[in-house]
Formats: structure tokens, C-alpha cells, sequence
């Protein structure tokens, strides 16, 4: 398996630092030939609409969408959970995503850079690991350290969106199928179990 | 059950420089109004700095050059949705408090405006807003550091159109942490001595083989190659001032400027992006200058 990280803008160094404390290699992807080449992908953080807009000039919308939907695991964060989401609420005029991932999402939901905030969430893992060890299927939760950056809010989600963790009660951490996707940013803290969970898809 | 809000923090190092992180591979633009504000946008800025005046003005006007109008940062702010940032005077903490109560992003404690402080900086644990600074060297980075900046961009010189002081100090920034790395434990007490720097932060640096917050390159990028040379030295972003909007056809220089900090180790692409973009801004050479923004800072 070789996994991607999608290198257009925003904090993908972080993703790669984390998943290479997981003992695993991660190329950089900007290109359709670097697409092409991974098996699974993270959407890392950073600015959702300079992303969209670098996604469809480097021609790399429609191949994303594709293999997305065809099955191939991704994690999408902060910025990356809006470009995978079916509708983006208050976006850049003209702003775009791929649809992927039956949530709905405003950006920006919680303010400005001074309201935000880390804090402590309980995860729910029952659903994932399918192929791990017994101990880790079996429902359990776990807590972890949760930092939201400028985040966006998932405001509605579809049928077949499963949500693993909530803060104030509203969904910050969702699966549907093989995409799962966060509004805060596990790549800025030392723990690693939303990065173990995705390699575990 | 989620936990209840009370046990959040804000305005922690980890939120401040987890937000400086976002900024990577992204381009800043110096933008005066909100119309400028919405062309940096749709070019793909990743934030904008709003300024009443850019470096070249500033440079040209001469006077004395303030934080801007909270009017016009609000203009801005409610103008796009991508993150705002502003500067202050070096060392003047009331303007770095009504830009905290205007709910600006970033704060850029700038040596582009005119110092209000000779010896001190602002004291930047004390906000809960993020700082950038401007450093020529790691000494002068890491005294920022030690005083709070969450992100810490080259000087170059700001408003010229000339990238040399910017890949100066860079490669004085980079080329220091390498050699600091090769340091024995007895060296380190005498790079913190020669830095002017704390020796905790210098271990740390040693260690790690890297700033404890993000590098970016400002000063002097005035076209796509620019950008793409910063990137390739080691910055991790990229800040556009006068380079922009001093530039014959703004729109597409900012756009080119965008996709070569992306693409900046495709040659390909950066020779694709550089055709036809009009005349940059016309520059200034190191020898014609007057006044050499840079030294402001201490």
C-alpha cells in the first residue's frame, strides 16, 4: 500500500511526520501521475478554498472524485473534510468540492483564529479496525486531544454517515464507506489514533 | 459524552502555531482594499495582510507608516472568507490590543511600519492572537521566538522587487541550523552566546534540526521564480507584498505566483506558469536604497 498526501497547500508535512511515527512512507501528491501512483489518501488542513482551486487547476478534480468513490480509503481534515463534503456552506464565492462524503459543512462555523480552541474528545472506534486485532474491533472509546483551527461545523449528515465522535454534541469525526473525515486536526498533536484508524480502513 | 466547553483552551501555543502550520505551501498577499483583498482571493491567497500602504508606497512616501485603520480591517475582513492579518509597529503592544479586539487572524509585528520601541518587542505570550516577525538571522529568529512569535518570515527587503536580501537571510537562517546540528554539547553554550539567544531554544533547535515554528520567506518576490526559489531554499510559505499589486497586471501574476509556490520543484510547470504576465514591479537595486528596512528590529 503506498499512501498519499494531497501537497497542494496547507499543513501536509504534519501528516506525513505522523504517519512516519506510524513506520509508514508517504509521497507527496500534486500531480495526476503522483494520484495515480497511491493506493490511499489524506486531505490535510489548511486554506479549503486555495485547495479546491489548486485541485482544479492542476486537473486533479475529476480523478479525485473518481477514486474516492470507487473505494479508495481517504482522511479527509479541517480543510480536507470541506473538499470532500457534498455541499460547502458559507465558501469562497464559486467555491467547489468533490462531493465525496454525504455531510454538509460551514466553514469558518466557530469564528476566527481567536476562537480557537483545542480540547479533549471521546472517540468511539467500534466501527473501524475490521482488520486489526479483537481487542481493538470490540466497541470501546478512546480520548484524544482534539485542536480546531479556524474549523468549519458539520451541520447535516446523510443516512449512511456514521459519526465516531461529537463535541458539544454536533459531529466532528464521520465515516461513510471508506472516507472518513475530521473538522479538527489530529496532525498537530502526538496522537496518533485517528492516523492508525485510517491505516487500518 | 462530549465534554463540556469550559475544559477548551484558546490562544494556547498549540492552537497559535497549529495555525501558523495552515499557512504551508500557501501564498500571503499585501492587499490595501477590499477590492484588492477579493482579487488575492480568487487567485488563491491562502490569507491576505491588510495594509494602508504597500513597502513600495511606504518606501516612496517616507513619514512615518502606522498600524491601518480598523475601519479599512474590517472592510477587508468582511470582504473575503479566507484568514485576515495586520500589522503593528515593532514593539507598540496597544496597536498589537485593538488589532486582538478587531479579531484579526495574525499579527505582524512589522519592521515595513515604522518602529515605535528601540530596544523592546512586543511581549507576545501576553495574546492569544498569533504573531509573525521578521528575522535577518537565526539569533534575531529565535529572540522572537522566545518572545512569543508563532511564525517567523525572512525581512528580505520589503518594497524593493529584489529577492537578494530574502535568500541572504534565508540561507543565513537554514545554513546556521545545519551547522548547529554538527554542534557537541560544549558548542552549544557558545552559539547561544555568539545568537544572542536563549541556550534552551538553541538545544531544542540543535535537536530537532529545525525552527519550533514555521519559516516563511517575505521581502522582495516579484514573480513566480521567486516564489518558487523561497520555497526551494526552505521557506514554507511565501508572503507577497508590493510584488503583486505594483506589478502591470496583478490577477494573473498573483494566480502564477500561487501555482509556482505549489509546484515549486516542477520545472515544467513554472516555465508554464511564467509566460506572459506582463511587467513586474520595477525593483530597486541594493546600492540605490536609502533607507534599509531590514535593520529595523533588535
Amino acid at each position: 500500500m503506498t499512501t498519499g498526501v494531497l501537497a497542494l497547500q496547507g499543513a501536509f508535512v504534519l501528516h506525513i511526520q505522523a504517519l512516519a511515527r506510524l513506520g509508514e512512507e508517504v509521497v507527496e501528491v500534486r500531480t495526476l501521475e503522483e494520484l495515480a501512483a497511491v493506493d490511499r489518501l489524506i486531505i490535510p488542513g489548511g486554506e479549503s478554498s486555495v485547495m479546491a482551486m489548486m485541485a482544479e487547476r492542476s486537473g486533479l478534480m475529476g480523478q479525485l472524485r473518481e477514486r474516492i468513490s470507487s473505494g479508495m480509503p481517504t482522511l479527509g481534515t479541517c480543510a480536507g473534510a470541506i473538499l470532500l463534503a457534498t455541499e460547502v456552506l458559507d465558501g469562497r464565492a464559486g467555491q467547489t468540492s468533490l462531493g465525496v462524503l454525504d455531510i454538509s459543512v460551514r466553514r469558518n462555523a466557530f469564528g476566527r483564529q481567536v476562537d480557537s480552541f483545542s480540547t479533549q474528545l471521546e472517540l468511539s472506534v467500534e466501527s473501524l479496525a475490521p482488520g486489526s486485532d479483537p481487542k481493538a474491533r470490540a466497541p470501546h472509546s478512546e480520548s484524544i486531544t482534539a485542536v480546531f483551527i479556524r474549523a468549519p461545523a458539520i451541520v447535516s449528515t446523510g443516512d449512511t454517515v456514521d459519526v465516531l465522535a461529537r463535541f458539544e454534541d454536533e459531529p466532528v469525526f464521520v465515516r461513510q464507506g471508506s472516507v472518513i473525515a475530521t473538522t479538527f486536526h489530529p496532525e498537530l498533536s502526538d496522537d496518533d489514533t485517528v492516523h492508525q484508524l485510517f491505516l487500518d480502513l | 459524552m462530549a465534554p463540556a466547553s469550559n475544559e477548551s483552551s484558546t490562544g494556547t501555543q498549540l492552537v497559535k502555531r497549529g495555525f501558523a502550520d495552515m499557512f504551508r505551501g500557501g501564498v500571503i498577499m499585501d492587499v490595501v482594499t477590499p477590492e484588492q483583498a477579493r482579487i488575492a482571493e480568487e487567485a488563491g491567497a491562502c490569507a491576505v495582510m491588510a495594509l494602508e500602504r504597500v513597502p513600495a508606497d511606504i518606501r516612496a512616501d517616507g513619514g512615518v507608516s502606522r498600524m491601518s485603520d480598523p475601519e479599512m480591517i474590517q472592510g477587508i475582513q468582511e470582504a473575503v472568507t479566507i484568514p485576515v492579518m495586520a500589522k503593528a509597529r515593532i514593539g507598540h503592544f496597544v496597536e498589537a490590543q485593538i488589532l486582538q479586539a478587531l479579531k484579526v487572524d495574525f499579527i505582524d509585528e512589522s519592521e515595513v511600519l515604522t518602529p515605535a520601541d528601540e530596544t523592546h518587542h512586543i511581549d507576545k505570550w501576553k495574546f492569544s492572537i498569533p504573531f509573525v516577525c521578521g528575522a535577518t538571522n537565526l539569533g534575531e529568529a529565535i529572540r522572537r521566538i522566545s518572545e512569543g512569535a508563532c511564525l517567523i518570515r525572512s525581512k528580505g527587503e520589503a518594497g524593493t522587487g529584489n529577492i537578494v536580501e530574502a535568500v541572504r537571510h534565508l540561507r543565513s537562517i537554514t545554513g546556521d541550523i545545519r551547522k548547529l546540528t554538527q554542534a557537541d554539547s560544549a558548542e552549544l553554550f557558545d552559539w547561544a552566546k555568539k545568537l544572542q539567544a536563549p541556550l534552551p531554544l538553541v538545544a531544542e533547535i540543535a535537536e530537532t534540526g529545525e525552527l519550533p515554528v514555521p519559516l516563511f520567506c517575505a521581502g522582495g518576490i516579484a514573480t513566480p521564480a521567486d516564489a518558487a526559489l523561497a520555497m526551494q531554499l526552505g521557506a514554507q510559505a511565501v508572503f507577497v507584498g508590493s510584488g503583486i499589486f505594483k506589478s502591470a497586471d496583478p490577477a494573473p501574476r498573483a494566480k502564477a505566483i500561487v501555482e509556482a509556490t505549489t509546484h515549486y520543484m516542477d520545472a515544467d510547470i513554472l516555465a508554464k506558469v511564467s509566460r506572459g504576465l506582463g511587467a513586474p514591479m520595477t525593483g530597486i537595486g541594493m546600492d540605490d536604497l536609502d533607507l534599509k528596512l531590514a535593520d529595523r528590529g533588535w
